[in-house]
């Protein structure tokens, strides 16, 4: 292993702009002329828009503008549409709605943007939207999606016929009827998979640009995946061929899934310096990012799951509700479907699962994708379970586990999915020994002796990562592809640029594609440079998210990396006077087999470029390649977590006291950052576990819409992490790497809530578990939220 | 934020007499409730008066019994002077348990007591101690002070100057955070002084900062956490809101006051 | 409008201004001093902090009026122009204490603080604890702890000395 190349712990690349104040977000980014857009949004859950006058607004100083969703029908401005197609039973496809940028004729949800003001200065813009008058007729509000379904409930969207986009069901209901039949223990669970709001550090923000010489428009715009933007933008939305449209990410401040989405915003800046003739910027405060960034999770669950006398499982059964918010998503009806029910195998050997799906339009917030998607929800139904099933059965937790894992592979999954590579009891080993399991008995005791209740928790969670064969998932109704691509383009001095569809906001691709360049040219980490986020500058590529840039971007570039190794040889064995098949290639240096004659790498690059030692009719000139990989499988990282708490019977609140991280991620390219993503995983899980949540009224407001309200985990809400890895190499793909970016959000909230009611002694608690919560489980007078 | 004007008198006497002048002008002092306030556009002065320059209102002094600490006085200089952490410790260590080490910088005394934040720990303080507050007209003993949430007995023109805090022969505060904002959840303050028990409760009561006095009385006869046992306070009066409800708040009013007179007694609970 | 002087990372600053304008504004906008950032309208986040006479504070929960006639210093002003790295700003990246980079700078700002009134042997406890008041959504936090730490060692006696001094 070189110092900078696979498997090093490289010093990012990126980080000197970042600790010097020297990054450039999208908020940093100043045009000339540039204007401002306010966003008034709906106070109201559910009204109807019966008139807006913006007249005196209009005459406010500063003011160019105001737009509501009358102008933007009048300019023909598209709607934003949710991208992936999924059928109910009865083979209905999916209930959308229509989502203008801009409501037209009802707001949907508090925050539903309903007009924009567009000023020389951010101040002007607020206080002539203060000016604007809408008269609302308020409507009757939803906000529980058990609720939303129910005969008389308000109906959000004439499409969806009782709030209901869509019934879908996954696997055998009457092999799994017929396996409960034959099982010893049923164990059966109520949960509530709590709403989260994203809240990556950097708000969104956008910048429309209009160019009128040339009639292109430039979006900067804090995304995950510039070129899915342009896109959706120019198909869709219509605002402009694609071509005409450039979308330029720059840095952006964290994503977690919020930032893949096309939202109302971007489009209304586009569209807007178009109508105003001026560059338009709009930047998110907090507090209407918690009423514009679409949440994530929130589903109301039944589980059960059934084990023979043995205690090996023999089925699973879920019903889920799964609320989608006023409008759909732009991936948000793929997130409980086929990237939740396909992962409630868990590690286990299911013969039978069977998962019915309702998802609902409620007057909330859109949800999609948050840091895991589906497969969070999953693996809490699914370790709930095991953990729950073991404790009635009076068996140990871990050796339950063990009992079910798979062992053999590849394994076909009852839920569409083959899990191709693992070795779960090796990592389940691992973290018992690295928590030391077998001590946490006398530990309990000395918990007791100073009066509080110990508790541990164990989470085996898997996920499908590496998203995903194209055609895989278009058969599943996805609307793209989800392949990537890659362009290594080498300079006639032997420098490199990649230019990646990957983007990174924070996960340091510019390290770890330039380590995985530098091991296999053999050139210095420094002469290798990644070009990202800009479709102007880069070939079309399908962004970030799903824990997939490692596994599906890096191979692009590997492919790549073969196309460009091929033509250096050629051009090597022109300059070396040999027969190409006699060219080897190693640590940066082109030799002749069997002879000493060798040329480096920037001698060859030269030559591409300089051409001389070749004829155009033996060789084209250059040194350039480019190269689209299309996966052949998901990939499936695994591990086991293992949480221990202390609870405060008192105050009923809860200290994290250790925690154990044991993953197989496959080949690891730089554990340092690996480890970073574990961390931050977990404390997004553990934020899910002990703190966060959405709370609405019944009549659709939100609850806790800032941060001092809403509670973001704090540097003290953590213990220091013990993080540690197993390794089986991934078969499909080149590096043999899977992923890591999303596995401690997705493992940590079964840990850490099997290790609470461990403590407490009652499954009577659901996510958040707050100091209030915990105390009130323990009073027994818990009422799990949802309720029906 | 709304536009305003801005002015930085130099004494008290000009400061109250732009106060009485413009009803509606603001007293700044740290800034750290008033600008959040007028940032989300919920307040609007049309004047701002800048204490920052204004003469006398800072510093610590203790003088016999009591100490005495100008309403300038930043969190962050109660909780490191010596002069506190010597003649009340309790006053300095809860001031270093406000918001955090930014939010102390820049926060006074005086803003947060004539802001008289309902989850606020100053008021906890001032009430748990029977402190006076003196302002440019007149001193107030913190019993008739604080009149419920965001009110004070402050009158229009009135500035608070200093505060002065009798000090106590044992005291401890014990505080319950919110886990979002970080304020009080609850917090309880309890005191002894001679035969004069104080038991100030921040953060629970839906009419701000109050004292229990079943709980003062029954440590009038002990003054140990034993005394408190099995006593609660009715969860009627007490907030319920997303964070906790008025019984999880009435609960941990009693919990907290056995643990702050454990603490004031220096045997905490592990 | 209202006249300020001040001195920037130790240049000297003279505007005329809307009274209402924060100071994290005036960093940003009027002295395209960029690194400071907005996370927040709620005064918690901590993406905002600078130094104003050498202590943290949070810039937009702070008038740039406030700021007339004293010191502010941001992650700029931090290491000297062209100079090396704060010992606390490679610390940060030697232990991979950021990943969006976008809390980083309010981090790094307060973590000098810290060291400043703290001294330079901090312990995991403390520093959580004096972590309070900035929220990173990325690293969760285990990293900047390790770098705080690292970095209070790294300042001593050099750098931690000066800042005291400022
Ligand atoms: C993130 C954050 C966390 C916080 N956490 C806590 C916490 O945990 N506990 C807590 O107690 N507080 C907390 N606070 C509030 C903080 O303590 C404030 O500093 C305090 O409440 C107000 O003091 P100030 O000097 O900043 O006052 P300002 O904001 O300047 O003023 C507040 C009000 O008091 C008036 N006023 C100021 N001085 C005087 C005076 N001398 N006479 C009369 N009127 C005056 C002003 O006109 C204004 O109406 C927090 C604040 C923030 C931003
Ligand atoms: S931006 Fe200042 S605290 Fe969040
Ligand atoms: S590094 Fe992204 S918020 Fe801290």
């Amino acid at each position: 292993m070189s110092a900078t190349g696979i498997g090093a712990s490289v010093r990012r690349k990126e980080d000197r702009r970042f600790i010097t104040g020297a990054g450039h977000y999208t908020d940093d980014i100043n045009r000339p002329g540039q204007v401002f857009a306010y966003f008034i949004r709906s106070p109201h859950a559910h009204a109807a828009i019966k008139s807006i006058d913006s007249k005196s607004a209009a005459a406010m100083p500063g003011v160019l503008a105001v737009l509501t969703g009358t102008e933007l029908a009048a300019d023909k401005i598209g709607n934003l549409i949710c991208g992936w197609m999924i059928h109910s039973k009865d083979g209905t496809p999916m209930k959308m709605a229509a989502h203008p940028a801009l409501a037209s004729g009802k707001a949907c949800h508090v925050g539903d943007a309903i007009a924009v003001v567009v000023a020389e200065t951010l101040a002007q813009a607020r206080d002539a939207a203060e000016k604007v008058k809408v008269d609302y007729t308020v409507l009757a509000a939803v906000a529980d999606p058990v609720a939303a379904q129910k005969p008389g409930a308000p109906q959000i969207h004439d499409v969806a016929a009782n709030n209901t986009i869509y019934q879908w069901h996954l696997g055998d209901a009457k092999a799994v009827d017929a396996a409960f039949k034959t099982a010893k223990h049923v164990t059966k669970l109520d949960i509530v998979n709590n709403r989260l709001v994203p809240n990556a550090i950097e708000p969104r923000a956008a910048i429309g640009d209009y160019d009128s010489g040339t009639g292109t428009f430039t979006l900067w715009n804090t995304t995950q995946n510039p070129h899915v933007a342009r896109l959706v933008i120019a198909a869709f939305v219509g605002m402009a061929p694609e071509h005409k449209l450039r979308v330029i990410a720059p840095d952006v401040g964290g994503g977690f899934g919020s930032k893949i989405f096309i939202y109302p915003e971007e489009v209304v800046a586009l569209w807007a310096s178009k109508r105003v003739g001026r560059p338009v910027k709009w930047v998110c405060d907090r507090s209407e990012a918690f009423l514009s960034d679409a949440h994530g999770r929130d589903h109301v669950t039944h589980a059960e799951m059934a084990f023979d006398a043995g205690g090996k499982i023999v089925g699973l059964r879920a019903k889920t509700i799964a609320n989608l918010g006023a409008y759909m998503s732009t991936f948000s009806s793929s997130i409980p479907t086929y990237l939740y029910a396909t992962l409630l195998s868990g590690q286990y050997e299911i013969p039978q699962i069977y998962c019915e799906v309702d998802a609902v339009y409620t007057n909330t917030v859109p949800v999609d994708a948050y840091r895991g998607a589906g497969r969070p929800e999953a693996t809490f139904v699914v370790e709930r379970l095991v953990e729950v099933g073991a404790r009635e059965m009076g068996q140990d937790p871990a050796e339950l586990r063990r009992k079910n894992f798979v062992q053999k592979f590849p394994h076909q999954t009852p839920v569409i999915l083959m899990y191709d590579a693992g070795d779960y009891n090796a990592s389940l080993k691992k973290a018992m020994e690295l928590a030391d399991y077998k001590g946490f008995a006398k530990r309990k005791r000395e918990s007791a002796r100073h009066g509080k209740l110990r508790g541990i928790g164990i989470s085996t969670y898997i996920e499908a990562c590496g998203l995903a064969p194209s055609q895989a998932a278009g058969s599943l109704g996805a609307g793209v592809g989800l392949w990537e691509s890659a362009e290594v383009r080498v300079n006639p001095t032997g420098s490199v640029e990649i230019l990646t569809g990957s983007h990174s906001h924070g996960q340091g691709h510019e390290t770890t594609f330039a380590q995985l360049v530098s091991e296999r040219l053999g050139i210095p980490i420094e002469n290798v440079s990644i070009v990202h986020g800009d479709t102007d500058k880069v070939q079309f590529g399908m962004g970030t998210y799903g824990s997939r840039s490692g596994a599906v971007g890096m191979s692009a570039i590997v492919k790549a990396l073969d196309k460009v190794e091929a033509k250096a040889k050629k051009v090597a064995a022109h300059l070396l006077e040999a027969a190409e098949a006699d060219i080897e290639f190693k640590d940066g240096k082109f030799s002749v087999a069997g002879t000493d004659k060798s040329a480096a790498w920037a001698d060859v690059t030269l030559n591409a470029y300089v051409a001389h030692k070749f004829s155009g009719q033996e060789l084209e000139p250059g040194l350039k390649e480019g190269a689209f990989y299309d996966p052949t499988n998901f990939t499936f990282p695994a591990g086991c977590h293992i949480c221990e708490v202390e609870v405060d019977t008192e105050t009923g609140s809860t200290e994290i006291v250790a925690w154990t991280a044991v993953d197989d991620f496959g080949v690891v390219i730089n554990p340092m950052i690996v480890e970073g993503q574990v961390h931050g995983g977990i404390a997004q899980g553990v934020g899910q576990a002990l703190c966060e949540g959405a709370v609405y009224s019944k009549d659709g407001q939100l609850m806790n819409g800032s941060f001092m309200d809403y509670s973001m985990p704090r540097a003290n809400l953590l213990p220091t992490l013990k993080v540690a890895t197993t390794m089986t190499k991934c078969p499909s793909n080149p590096l043999g790497i899977k992923g890591c970016g999303e596995a401690g959000a997705i493992a940590a909230p079964a840990a850490v809530i099997n290790a609470i009611t461990d403590a407490i002694g009652t499954e009577q608690l659901a996510m958040p578990a707050t100091p209030s919560a915990v105390w009130s489980s323990l009073q027994k007078s818990y009422k799990l939220p949802h309720a029906a | 934020m709304y536009a305003f004007t801005f002015h930085r008198p130099q004494t008290v006497r000009q400061a109250a007499g732009l106060l009485t002048k413009n009803a509606d002008a603001k007293l700044l002092a740290g800034g750290q409730s008033l600008l959040p306030t007028m940032k989300l556009r919920l307040a609007s002065p049309p004047q701002i008066l800048d204490m920052t320059l204004v003469e006398g209102l800072s510093g610590i002094e203790l003088s016999g019994r009591a100490l005495t600490i100008g309403a300038m006085t930043r969190h962050y200089e109660v909780n490191a002077s010596p002069v506190v952490q010597q003649a009340i410790p309790v006053l300095a260590k809860l001031a270093g348990l406000i918001g955090d080490p930014a939010v102390r910088h820049r926060g006074t005394l005086g803003g947060s007591v004539a802001n008289n934040d309902p989850n606020a720990d100053y008021p906890a303080a001032c009430l748990g101690l029977g402190a006076t507050i003196i302002t440019n007209k007149r001193r107030i003993k913190a019993d008739d002070y604080f009149t419920g949430m965001f009110s004070t007995a402050l009158e229009p023109g009135e500035i608070i100057t200093k505060i002065s805090f009798p000090i106590p022969k044992k005291a401890a505060y014990q505080k319950f955070r919110n886990q979002a904002s970080r304020f009080a959840l609850v917090g309880v303050f309890v005191a002894k002084r001679g035969s004069d028990i104080r038991v100030a409760v921040t953060g629970a009561g839906s009419n701000g900062v109050f004292r229990v006095t079943s709980f003062e009385e029954a440590l009038k006869k002990r003054f140990s956490p034993k005394s408190l046992e099995g006593l609660t306070i009715p969860a009627d009066g007490m907030n319920s809101d997303i964070h906790g409800s008025a019984e999880y708040r009435a609960h941990l009013v009693g919990v907290l006051a056995r643990r702050a007179v454990a603490e004031a007694i220096g045997k905490p609970a592990a | 409008m209202a006249k300020i002087s001040l001195i920037v990372n130790g240049n000297p600053v003279n505007a005329n201004i809307d009274p209402r304008t924060l100071l994290v504004q005036f960093l940003r906008e009027n002295l395209r001093l960029t690194g400071t950032h907005v996370g927040c309208d709620t005064s918690q986040c901590g993406a905002c902090v600078v130094h104003l006479d050498g202590k943290a504070v949070k810039s937009c929960t702070t008038l740039a009026v406030m700021a007339d006639g004293h010191e502010v210093k941001t992650i700029e002003g931090l290491a000297a122009d062209g100079g090396p790295l704060h010992p606390m700003q490679e610390a940060f990246r030697e232990h991979h204490g950021l990943q969006c980079g976008f809390c980083t700078p309010g981090m790094i700002m307060t973590a000098v603080d810290i060291v400043r009134r703290k001294g330079n042997e901090l312990d995991d406890h403390t520093i959580r604890e004096e972590l309070e008041g900035n929220i990173c959504r990325c690293t969760g936090y285990h990293n900047i702890v390790k770098a705080i730490a690292a970095g209070a060692r790294a300042m001593r006696g050099g750098a931690s000395a000066s800042q005291a001094a400022e």
